[in-house]
């Protein structure tokens, strides 16, 4: 039995406070979400109770330090329904697991080699590439959107072709919440044999996750994004993949035997995980997977679809605002202006009436440039996000607009 | 448009209003005071870089000996920014480097009863104007 939605505030202790006198209206959860309090116990227990390094230790402490450690890991295999769990790498965040994959896979790539990426991308997913493809003589290219703001699928057949070692996407855009159709993108790439990046640091979140369902190669995604702590991620790696990687960064556990004269390396996934890893984020992160999982994840991308639709017809009724974008599906966020005030002006004005939304760039400048813009007003939901919420920011923009717009 | 108003006349209307949508409007009328700068100033530069907001600062040395001032002029693309900005020149503009690096730009903020993070976020550029009036008044006096 799954329990209702939207998930209560009382879970979430930031949620409790007023801003300015109003109930705090959280439409950021695109950016970071918050945590529910048994995440932020469970990391203060570890602390408190657990605490000692892993993989190390003879000692009761030190084993059980492990055992909770590896039983985050466990729990994120499940979630991901990975076939093992030494397919999961904890990294700090979805940036960091891109990051392993550009620089390992940079060693085998040539001049000729094509990696492909999307126009609809965070720079996380756009720099690792062309730091890659700058090492390595190998070519960068970019699948295009459309004026609706969703990819260009009839380009997939110039662009992706037997020269392409590997396509990267989000599964879910950042900036604009536009759904991508990840399983035909994976199958695609794989009838070309290129390997698959999914970025899914906004998708874990707002509805169920298959890596062998979506026939990715691999996926990253953010503890922080993810009700869990900050500075905790993960990066999922086919086995098979995985194993021909070269290692990333060298240290402790990551070793097998080291001698001055070369060293050998750990297999999966300690090979990438070098150094004393971010133990209690795991942890944390293992518990707010257990937490998520209380709501069923089907339920939660319908319940926050139908959130999204309300503030998107809000918006779309209110004079002087431009939604950004007409994807096909859209999930998790909507991006608008409103003519002619900067989104800083309305964001600033916002948080006066207790709404917290992103303004800027997203980190996604070529998303912005798309769309004839140097910024936008972007506005996210997540478990806890409730009509009362969405109400709170349709009510404030008409007089946030009176105040900016002569 | 008007004279730029004082630095102590900014401070007396703000302590004036009570309502957080009349100060916020009353910044907003301020930047439609500043004179702004033409294209040609707004050079890369000029620009001192945010997230959310772009902001572009020229200053230029009146005067010679201890008597040299520094005189700056700003703009932004945000209203609000644009309103910071005017009141950044009321606290700076005309001012000896001394001056400058004597004025306690953090507690003139806690006096116009603004958001806090109007004043210490680093992505609205404010802050790093801020910097850029500082770095201009320690180079001048450095030159002796």
């Amino acid at each position: 039995m799954s329990r209702p939605l939207p998930a209560p505030r009382e879970d979430f202790p930031v949620l409790s406070q007023r801003v300015n006198g109003r109930p705090l209206a959280y439409l950021d959860s695109a950016a970071t979400a918050q945590k529910p309090a048994c995440v932020i116990d469970a990391v203060a227990d570890f602390y408190r109770h657990d605490n000692a390094n892993i993989h190390r230790a003879v000692y009761g402490l030190g084993e059980r330090a492990t055992a909770r450690y590896e039983g985050a890991r466990e729990r994120v295999a499940s979630f991901l329904n990975a076939r093992e769990a030494r397919e999961v790498v904890f990294v700090r965040g979805a940036t960091e697991g891109i990051n392993l994959v550009a620089s390992c896979l940079s060693a085998s790539l040539r001049p000729g080699d094509e990696v492909l990426i999307t126009a609809l991308e965070h720079h996380a997913n756009i720099v690792p590439w062309q730091l890659a493809c700058a090492r390595s003589g190998a070519a960068l290219r970019v699948l295009p959107m459309t004026p609706s703001c969703d990819l260009d699928l009839s380009a997939l057949d110039d662009l992706l072709t037997p020269r392409t070692r590997l396509f990267a996407f989000s599964q879910l855009s950042n900036a604009l919440g536009t759904v991508n159709p990840a399983p035909l993108l994976c199958a695609r790439a794989r009838a070309v044999g290129a390997l698959t990046l999914v970025d899914g640091a906004q998708a874990t979140a707002h509805g169920p996750t298959d890596v062998q369902a979506l026939g990715c190669d691999f996926y990253v995604f953010s503890g922080h994004k993810l009700y869990g702590p900050t500075g905790v991620g993960v990066l999922y790696g086919r086995a098979e993949v995985l194993e021909a990687l070269p290692p990333y960064q060298g240290g402790g556990d990551m070793i097998e035997e080291v001698r001055f004269e070369g060293t050998t390396f750990a297999g999966l996934p300690s090979r990438f995980e070098a150094g004393t890893p971010h133990i209690c984020g795991a942890v944390g992160l293992g518990v707010a997977l257990d937490y998520l999982r209380e709501f069923d994840l089907a339920r939660v991308e319908a319940h926050e679809a139908a959130l999204l639709a309300a503030l998107e017809g809000g918006l779309r009724a209110l004079p002087g605002v431009q939604v950004m974008g007409a994807p096909a599906a859209r999930a998790s966020a909507v991006s608008f202006v409103l003519e002619g005030a900067h989104p800083h002006d309305v964001g600033v004005l916002l948080d006066q009436h207790g709404v917290a939304v992103r303004v800027g760039h997203h980190c996604a400048q070529p998303v912005m440039r798309h769309l004839g813009v140097s910024a936008t007003v972007r506005a996210s939901v997540g478990l806890y996000t409730s009509r009362e919420d969405v109400a709170q920011l349709l009510e404030a923009l008409p007089r946030v607009r009176r105040m900016l717009v002569d | 448009m008007s004279a730029r108003p004082s630095l102590e006349e900014v401070l007396e209307s703000f302590e004036l209003l009570e309502d957080w949508e009349d100060r916020y409007a009353y910044l907003i009328d301020l930047g439609k005071h500043v004179a702004g700068l033409p294209p040609a100033l707004k050079t890369e530069e000029a620009r001192v870089k945010g997230c959310t907001s772009q902001v572009w600062l020229v200053s230029r040395v009146e005067g010679a000996g201890a008597e040299r001032r520094l005189h700056f002029e700003g703009d932004s693309d945000a209203h609000i920014v644009r309103g910071l900005v005017s009141v950044l020149l009321s606290a700076y503009s005309g001012r000896t480097p001394d001056e400058v690096l004597a004025l306690d730009i953090e507690a003139l903020f806690g006096r116009l009863g603004l958001a806090r993070n109007l004043s210490v976020s680093r992505r609205n550029g404010f802050f790093s104007m801020v910097e850029r009036v500082r770095r201009a008044a320690v180079e001048l006096r450095a030159e002796g």
